[in-house]
C-alpha cells in the first residue's frame, strides 16, 4: 500500500503547500463552479420548469388569443411570452441541493474551510442567474417561431433575459432562506407556492385594464405587475420605455431585498448552530 | 441560554508563565463547556495536548466526544470556557484555526454527486492552493487513498470504506498541523480499519501531525493513542497513557459469571489474599488482583464456599473498559459496537 509518507518526504516539498485564504471572488467562483457542474447531473431541477412554461405559453395563446381581441400593434403571443418566461425561471435555484448539503453534512465540510460564508450562498446564486438566463432560451426561441419580435431590438432581448434572470435570483432567495432555516427538501419545494399569488393576482393573462375592480387594486400592490410591464415594454412598446423598465427593476429590488434579508439571516443562523451534536 | 465564550485571560503578571505554556500545546482547553437547552453535553473540559501527539478521546455514545470536536474545529460555539488550537483562539480567531486543521467528521461529509477528484479539487481551491500545488497534492492523495480510477466516479457509487478514505484525504489536502478524526473507523470492515490505523500512525510519526482521535473502540484507542482521555457525561474521568490507565485498576482482572445474589460471594472473595477489589456488575464479579495467577485458585475456592453456581471463571489483563467500568460503573462498548469491531 502506498502511504502519504511514501510520496511526501517530510521537510521537502510538503513545506511549500500551505493553506491561505483564497479571496472572496475565488471562493465565489469555486462554489458557483461546483453548483453549475451539478446542473446537468440533476436535470429534473431544470426540465420541468421549462416544460411547464412552454406548455402554458402554447395553451394560453390558443385559449385566450381570440378573447383578447385584435388591436392594432398588440400581439397576445408577445404579451404572453413575459408570463411564460416568469413561469420558466421562477423557483429555479440550487436551494434543494443546499438542503442536501445540510443533510449530508457537506455544508459542514465547506464551513470547516476558510471560505467566506457569504460566498457559499452567493456562489449558488451566481450559478442560479446563469441557469435562469439559459432557461429563457427555449421560450425566446418558441416566441420567435410564433412571430414575436422585440420592439427594443437585439439589446432588448438582453434586457429581457437580464430582468428575468434577476427576478429568478430575487425569488430564489426565499428558497435559500427556507433551505437554510429548515434543512427540509419538501419545505424548499413548497417555496414555489409563494409564487402563485404573485402570478395570478396580476396581469399574467390579460392586460391590467381588463382586470375587475378588486383584482386591479390587488395587482397594483403586486410587484410582478410591474415586472411584467417592464418585460412587455421590450416586446410590445415602441422602443425603450425607461419608466416601465425602472418600475420593473424597482419591483425586483423590492422582492430581492426581502428575500435576501431572509436568506442571509438564515445563513447566519445555520452557521451559528451548524452541526449540533 | 447561550452565553459568550469566556475571554482569554490577559498576559500579565502571574499568568504570563501559563500563557507561554498554552502556546506550546497543539490543543489547549480550559473549562470548555457546551449546553443544549438544559443538557450539558460537555461539562468543564480541560485539555493540554502537545504538538505531535496522538490523543485518544474515548467514551461511549453520547459522552460528548463529537460535541467537543465540533467546538475545537470551530463548527460549534462553546457556551463556556476557552479553547485554542494550533496556537489560535477558536472563538476569536476561527479563520486562523481553520487554515491549520483538518477534520474528518463522524459522518463522512461528502457530496454524492461530485466525483472524488472534484471534491478534492474544490477543497484545495478553498484552501487557496495554487494550481501546481493542488495538482501535486491530488496526485499524492490519490496514491494515499488508493482509489485509482474511482476518483473520477460519483462519490455516491463508493463503498463505505472508500468514502472514509476520501474523507480522510479531503482533510489532508492543505497539510494541516492538527487533524481531528471523529470515529474514523466506525462502520469499516477490519481490513479497512487496519489500513486507516496504519495511516494515522504514519501521519503522526513521519509528518509530526497532531491527531485528536475520538473513538468508542477500545482496541483503537489502545493501538493508536499516545495518551487517552476517557470521557463520560461530558467530563474527563481519567487521563493518561493506556498503560497507566490500565495499571490504575490492578495488574490482573478475574471475572466470575455467577447465578444468584453475589453479596456473600463478594465478601468471601474480597478476603482472599492478593485481591485488591471486588465489584459486582450484573451477574459478573469483577475481581482486581495484583497477581491473577496466584489468586485464581483461592478465588475459585472462595466462590465454591459461597455455594454459588459459577458459570464461567476467566482471568485477563485489565482493559480500558475495566478502567471505564471502575470509574463510571458502565461499559464503553455496547453490544452493537462490539459487533462492529469484531
Amino acid at each position: 500500500m502506498t502511504t502519504i509518507t511514501d510520496v511526501i518526504s517530510p521537510g521537502t516539498h510538503i513545506a511549500v503547500v500551505r493553506a491561505r485564504p483564497a479571496g472572496f471572488l475565488h471562493d465565489l467562483a469555486a462554489i458557483a463552479g461546483r453548483a453549475l457542474r451539478a446542473v446537468p447531473r440533476d436535470p429534473t431541477a431544470v426540465i420541468p420548469p421549462v416544460f411547464i412554461a412552454l406548455f402554458f405559453f402554447v395553451v394560453n395563446i390558443a385559449t385566450l388569443k381570440k378573447v383578447t381581441g385584435h388591436h392594432p400593434g398588440f400581439s397576445y403571443t408577445a404579451f404572453e411570452m413575459a408570463t411564460a418566461i416568469l413561469l420558466g425561471v421562477t423557483g429555479v435555484s440550487r436551494a434543494p441541493a443546499l438542503v442536501l448539503d445540510v443533510q449530508t453534512h457537506y455544508l459542514d465540510r465547506l464551513l470547516l474551510t476558510p471560505v467566506r460564508r457569504t460566498a457559499i450562498l452567493l456562489g449558488h446564486m451566481a450559478a442560479d442567474v446563469s441557469v435562469a438566463a439559459v432557461l429563457t432560451a427555449p421560450i425566446l426561441i418558441l416566441g420567435a417561431v410564433l412571430g414575436v419580435r422585440f420592439a427594443a431590438g437585439p439589446a432588448g432581448i438582453v434586457a429581457f433575459v437580464l430582468l428575468a434572470s434577476l427576478w429568478s435570483l430575487a425569488f430564489a432567495g426565499f428558497g435559500y432562506a427556507i433551505a437554510l432555516k429548515t434543512g427540509n427538501p419538501a419545505a424548499v419545494n413548497s417555496a414555489f407556492l409563494l409564487f402563485f399569488p404573485f402570478l395570478f393576482l396580476t396581469s399574467s393573462y390579460v392586460p391590467r385594464s381588463q382586470l375587475s375592480g378588486w383584482l386591479n387594486t390587488v395587482a397594483g400592490f403586486n410587484p410582478v405587475t410591474y415586472l411584467l410591464g417592464g418585460l412587455r415594454s421590450l416586446v410590445l412598446g415602441t422602443g425603450w420605455q425607461w419608466g416601465q423598465l425602472g418600475e420593473a427593476a424597482a419591483a425586483i429590488a423590492f422582492v430581492g431585498a426581502i428575500s435576501m434579508t431572509l436568506c442571509f439571516a438564515a445563513l447566519r443562523g445555520r452557521v451559528k448552530r451548524s452541526s449540533q451534536a | 441560554m447561550t452565553t459568550a465564550i469566556r475571554a482569554r485571560p490577559g498576559v500579565t503578571g502571574n499568568n504570563r508563565q501559563q500563557a507561554a505554556s498554552e502556546a506550546d500545546y497543539a490543543i489547549y482547553a480550559r473549562d470548555l463547556a457546551r449546553s443544549f437547552g438544559g443538557v450539558r453535553a460537555v461539562d468543564g473540559l480541560d485539555l493540554e495536548i502537545p504538538a505531535g501527539e496522538i490523543y485518544g478521546f474515548l467514551g461511549p455514545n453520547g459522552a460528548g466526544k463529537s460535541t467537543t470536536v465540533l467546538m475545537l474545529c470551530t463548527l460549534l460555539a462553546a457556551t463556556g470556557g476557552y479553547a485554542q488550537v494550533a496556537g489560535y483562539d477558536v472563538a476569536a480567531q476561527p479563520g486562523q484555526v481553520r487554515l491549520r486543521i483538518g477534520v474528518a467528521l463522524q459522518d463522512a461529509a461528502l457530496d454524492p454527486k461530485q466525483t472524488g477528484s472534484e471534491l478534492l479539487q474544490l477543497q484545495g481551491r478553498l484552501y487557496g492552493l495554487s494550481k501546481r500545488d493542488l495538482a501535486r497534492r491530488l496526485a499524492e492523495l490519490g496514491e494515499l487513498i488508493e482509489l485509482g480510477d474511482a476518483l473520477e466516479r460519483p462519490i455516491g457509487t463508493y463503498s463505505g470504506g472508500m468514502k472514509r478514505r476520501l474523507d480522510l484525504a479531503a482533510s489532508l489536502v492543505h497539510n494541516p498541523e492538527v487533524v481531528f478524526l471523529d470515529e474514523p473507523t466506525t462502520g469499516l470492515d477490519p481490513a479497512s480499519r487496519a489500513r486507516v490505523w496504519s495511516e494515522i500512525r504514519r501521519l503522526n510519526q513521519e509528518l509530526g501531525i497532531t491527531i485528536f482521535l475520538t473513538t468508542q473502540y477500545l482496541a483503537e484507542a489502545d493501538e493508536l493513542a499516545d495518551r487517552l482521555g476517557i470521557i463520560a457525561s461530558g467530563r474527563i474521568v481519567a487521563e493518561g497513557t493506556p498503560a497507566e490507565l490500565k495499571r490504575s485498576v490492578g495488574t490482573d482482572v478475574i471475572v466470575a459469571k455467577v447465578e444468584g445474589e453475589p453479596g456473600r460471594a463478594r465478601q468471601l472473595v474480597a478476603a482472599v489474599p492478593g485481591v485488591r477489589s471486588v465489584e459486582v456488575h450484573g451477574s459478573d464479579l469483577v475481581i482486581a488482583a495484583a497477581d491473577g495467577s496466584a489468586a485464581l485458585s483461592p478465588v475459585a475456592l472462595a466462590l465454591a464456599d459461597s455455594a454459588m453456581t459459577v458459570r464461567e471463571l476467566t482471568m485477563r489483563t485489565p482493559t480500558l473498559d475495566d478502567v471505564f467500568l471502575e470509574l463510571t460503573g458502565g461499559h464503553i462498548e455496547n453490544k452493537n459496537t462490539e459487533e462492529d469491531s469484531s
